[in-house]
């Protein structure tokens, strides 16, 4: 049974929040700042940051974007079986080195996909930092990795999924 | 001693017997009526009795190769098989082309031996194919036949010369025909599965232009031509042919030809790799055709035993050959007698009166009185898995393994004592 | 996405969907080569061994450094082809290696079907790379992925291969794949070197290479191995590159855009001229490139398969 715990409004108020905590977060270095989401629902959540910080900084402000996928630097792979997760584009279109790095996921939960992530993009060069923003942290970490923007803390054992209108054609977060 | 068989179906196609009655054994001969009371008594009820079956082509290995036979294992393994008679060929360490040697394995076979073996000489010295052996003192020593079996002698000035000689011993020359040029490192039959499999192939023109040769040579020479493990449908052709135009040629095949084909190497089973090769449905309808209408004589297992270090080899690398003492009887009457191919009686015929007419061998293939006591006893109804463990053959080397059969030998009757029962 | 195979043994055993994942998972492996650090740790901890009996420094390598971008531990082992007959036997060699952890064994044999041996007496997962001239199922991958990155479809795409048809497990395992695909596969050689009844696998065959040429819209040239003359295959060199060298004047007579293919070592002179080699048609050093990609991708969707369910978020 899936329980829908953020409505398509406070969904995207939530965007709107974590966006405008990242631009007030990093007003001294905009021209730095880079958003990379990290596949599948994470690269879409980035879009729409990308959209808001660039409403908040005007025309002249313009954020590079990239995506992100993780498999090949999974830790779990012995774990899966038989069903070998698709892997899909990693595309940083730009040279990460001195960047100031925002990495977007849709949930955080053991810390173990941010771990990942950071190997991959450490493996494109040396960023000045390196920032998380989440739309849900759900706990239960496994490593000792947090978010610097949150949109919505929501401690749970069960499953959390987030929908997004690009793939799910609805923006709502579910527990299952 | 003394037997009786009672209440048995006797199927003896030397007399064309096929009824219900009793056999009577006294001193290791079959008799009309016993002169005393039977000592032993079989009941026969649902069982058929036949003449015990002779199996013309065989590979006993010893002396030389005892890590994949013995006399002692193989003829075990054929009396298993419902086999009485053995042949066995000469391509042992050291060759049969002496007669110390064939003294030597009927000697064995006299004290370990549990079903009779007649030694096949070699044809040429060290069976090189150069020079003819010497074939009147190995028939003097007790060969029944002469060959150089899978070294088949490629001189056609030799071979007539052998067809030639044989002639006043009344011996058959058995020919392995096989152009070893145009076969020339092939590992199995050539055809799509050969292409798919990526193994060089051996064209059914191998055996073919072999054949050809050697009945030519029959007729030129008037000597006696038996054509071993005949597999592809030209050779049959060509036999019924010769046989048509009164040419002393006869034919065996082996129950692998009518039973597999190259479908079955599939997955390079080296236990499906044996010279020549599986061929084609074609071919195996042929030789199913040639053994109906009498082309082929006889039905011979060419037992070759191989160790499983042997087999378990790349493709390429196994040797040719495989086991078939204790699957022929089962083969014969599932893939031929079920199958409506030949009548019982036909069957029996092809490892029993064929053989023992072919090869002079007298009192044997028959349950007339008088006739030696080699018995078969046969449990139509006895279906079985084949199983590896179940192989009493020093070696395993069979692609029969995992099949189920309906029928099987019961009771091995040898010179009138039973030396296998089920 | 999932190909249900411990082993990659010939691409005869592959359905269309299958060919498709494996393409479908190359380009991601591609773009890593882009990086400033060019590997994952995919495969970090796990043991490829790379088993090989015949000599082949180009297949080799490029396993090699597909198993490095993925961080595996990689041991090379070549075996002398006279040991073969006399040493250890191959499943012994593979028992001995697995006791050792291999996780992959990549095997090249003279004799076809020796891979399958490995693989149905092993746990590790077996890659044939070249038995006999059964199949190459690596590099029929990386040259239907060749094709399919710059024809982009399989449907209609006409593939000639050219030169000893017989001998070639390339071809082979081209023939397999791209009629699986969709394509349409015709061979070019002398009839000594065409395997028997090949047709039947639905290939058209030409004897003519002039005449083969024109409509296709790939040309895959087969090594031709010298020795071959020796059992009378052909006469000589010399008439064999009469007929069979694809040269400037043959190429001329082909579509414009037609794809040039050769799975290396080439024989320059001999059944390509180095014109031909060097055209902005051929897309030889292109397929060297995927071929590293291609086998990172085996190397990755064959993973020796432990079963326990963890998620992760």
């Amino acid at each position: 049974m899936a329980t829908v715990i953020l409505e398509s409004a406070p969904f995207a108020e939530a965007i709107v929040k974590v966006s405008k905590e990242i631009f007030d977060d990093n007003k001294n270095c905009l021209k730095e700042l880079a958003v990379i989401g990290m596949h599948t629902r994470g690269v879409f959540l980035a879009k729409r940051i990308i959209a808001q910080l660039h409403k908040l900084g005007g025309k002249e402000l313009q954020i590079p974007f990239g995506s992100l996928d993780i498999t090949l630097y999974r830790d779990d792979i012995d774990d899966l079986g038989s069903d070998m997760p698709t892997i899909k584009e990693t595309e940083i279109p730009f040279d990460i080195n001195k960047k100031n790095i925002i990495l977007v996921d849709d949930v955080l939960y053991t810390g173990r996909t941010i771990r990942a992530a950071l190997d991959v993009l450490t493996s494109f060069g040396r960023p000045s930092f390196i920032k998380l923003a989440v739309l849900v942290d759900r706990g239960c970490r496994e490593l000792p990795i947090e978010a610097n923007y949150i949109g919505l803390k929501y401690p749970s054992k069960k499953k959390i999924k987030v929908c997004c209108k690009e793939l799910d054609n609805i923006d709502q977060i579910v527990v299952i | 001693m003394s037997l009786q068989i009672k209440n048995i179906h006797i199927v003896d196609p030397s007399q064309n017997k096929d009824s219900k009655g009793d056999i009577f054994i006294e001193n290791g001969i079959i008799v009309s009526k016993p002169n005393n009371q039977p000592k032993k008594i079989i009941d026969g009820q649902g069982k058929i009795a036949v003449p015990g079956l002779i199996d013309i082509h065989c590979h006993l290995r010893e002396p030389g190769l005892e890590s994949k036979e013995t006399i002692k294992t193989g003829t075990y393994s054929a009396a298993k098989g419902g086999i009485t008679t053995v042949f066995c060929m000469p391509n042992t360490k050291p060759v049969i082309d002496n007669a110390p040697t064939v003294e030597f394995i009927l000697l064995k076979a006299q004290k370990e031996g549990i079903v009779n073996v007649f030694p096949i000489g070699c044809a040429t010295k060290g069976s090189l194919g150069e020079e003819l052996s010497e074939i009147g003192v190995l028939k003097k020593a007790g060969i029944i036949a002469i060959s150089d079996d899978g070294n088949p002698i490629s001189n056609s000035q030799i071979m007539r010369r052998a067809l030639e000689y044989t002639k006043m011993f009344n011996i058959p020359v058995i020919s392995h025909c096989e152009d070893k040029e145009l076969s020339k490192n092939g590992a199995m039959n050539e055809g799509l599965n050969s292409t798919i499999l990526g193994l060089r192939g051996i064209p059914s023109q191998s055996e073919e232009a072999m054949v050809s040769r050697d009945i030519m040579l029959a007729e030129l020479t008037g000597g006696h031509l038996h054509i071993a493990h005949i597999s592809t449908a030209g050779s049959v052709d060509m036999v019924r042919r010769a046989k048509k135009k009164g040419l002393n040629v006869t034919a065996e095949t082996c129950p692998h030809y009518f039973s597999l084909t190259d479908n079955d190497v599939k997955i390079y089973d080296t236990n499906t790799k044996m010279n020549p090769p599986l061929r084609s449905r074609k071919d195996v309808d042929a030789v199913k055709k040639g053994l109906a209408d009498g082309s082929i004589d006889c039905i011979a297992t060419d037992h070759a035993p191989h160790t499983q270090e042997e087999k378990a080899r790349e493709f390429d690398m196994a040797p040719f050959g495989i086991i078939g003492f204790e699957t022929m009887i089962s083969l014969v009457l599932n893939e031929l007698v079920d199958a409506k191919v030949l009548t019982l009686s036909q069957a029996i015929e092809k490892m029993t009166t064929n053989p023992a007419k072919i090869f002079n061998l007298k009192n044997r293939g028959t349950l007339k009185a008088g006739g030696i006591a080699d018995i078969t006893i046969i449990d139509p109804n006895h279906s079985y898995e084949f199983k590896k463990e179940d192989i009493s053959s020093k070696s395993k080397n069979s692609p029969f393994i995992g099949r189920t059969f309906k029928g099987s030998a019961a009771i091995t009757i040898v010179g009138g004592k039973v030396v296998y029962q089920r | 996405m999932s190909l249900n195979h411990k082993d990659l043994l010939g691409l005869q055993f592959l359905d269309k969907k299958e060919l498709q994942i494996i393409l479908d998972s190359v380009q991601p492996f591609k773009t890593l080569f882009t990086r400033s650090v060019k590997k994952a740790p995919t495969l970090l901890g796990k043991t490829v061994v790379t088993l090989f009996y015949e000599p082949s420094t180009r297949t080799r390598t490029s396993f090699e450094i597909a198993a490095k971008r993925l961080s595996a531990d990689i041991v090379n082992i070549t075996v002398q082809a006279s040991s073969v007959v006399k040493g250890e036997s191959l499943i012994d060699t593979g028992k001995t290696l697995e006791a050792m952890n291999a996780d992959y064994i990549i095997i090249r044999h003279s004799m076809a079907g020796a891979p399958d041996i490995l693989a149905r007496n092993l746990d590790a997962s077996v890659i044939n790379a070249g038995d006999g001239f059964h199949e190459h199922p690596t590099q029929g991958l990386l040259d239907l992925y060749t094709m399919y990155e710059k024809k982009k479809s399989f449907e209609g795409l006409k593939v000639l291969l050219v030169g000893d048809i017989l001998h070639s497990r390339v071809a082979k395992s081209n023939i397999w794949a791209l009629n699986k695909m969709g394509a349409k596969v015709a061979v070019a050689g002398p009839p000594t070197l065409i395997p028997p009844r090949i047709e039947e696998l639905g290939v058209k065959v030409f004897y003519n290479l002039d005449e083969a040429i024109k409509e296709a819209d790939v040309i895959n040239i087969l090594r031709i191995q010298l020795e071959r003359q020796k059992e009378n295959l052909f006469p000589s060199v010399h008439e064999y590159v009469e007929l069979y060298q694809l040269t400037k004047d043959r190429l001329a007579k082909a579509k414009k855009e037609v794809l040039i293919m050769h799975p290396g070592p080439m024989n320059r002179g001999i059944e390509i001229s180095s014109a031909v080699a060097d055209s902005p048609n051929a897309v030889i050093n292109e397929q060297v490139t995927n071929g590293i990609a291609v086998r990172m991708a085996v190397l990755y969707l064959l993973k020796p398969k432990v079963k326990k369910n963890v998620s992760s978020n």
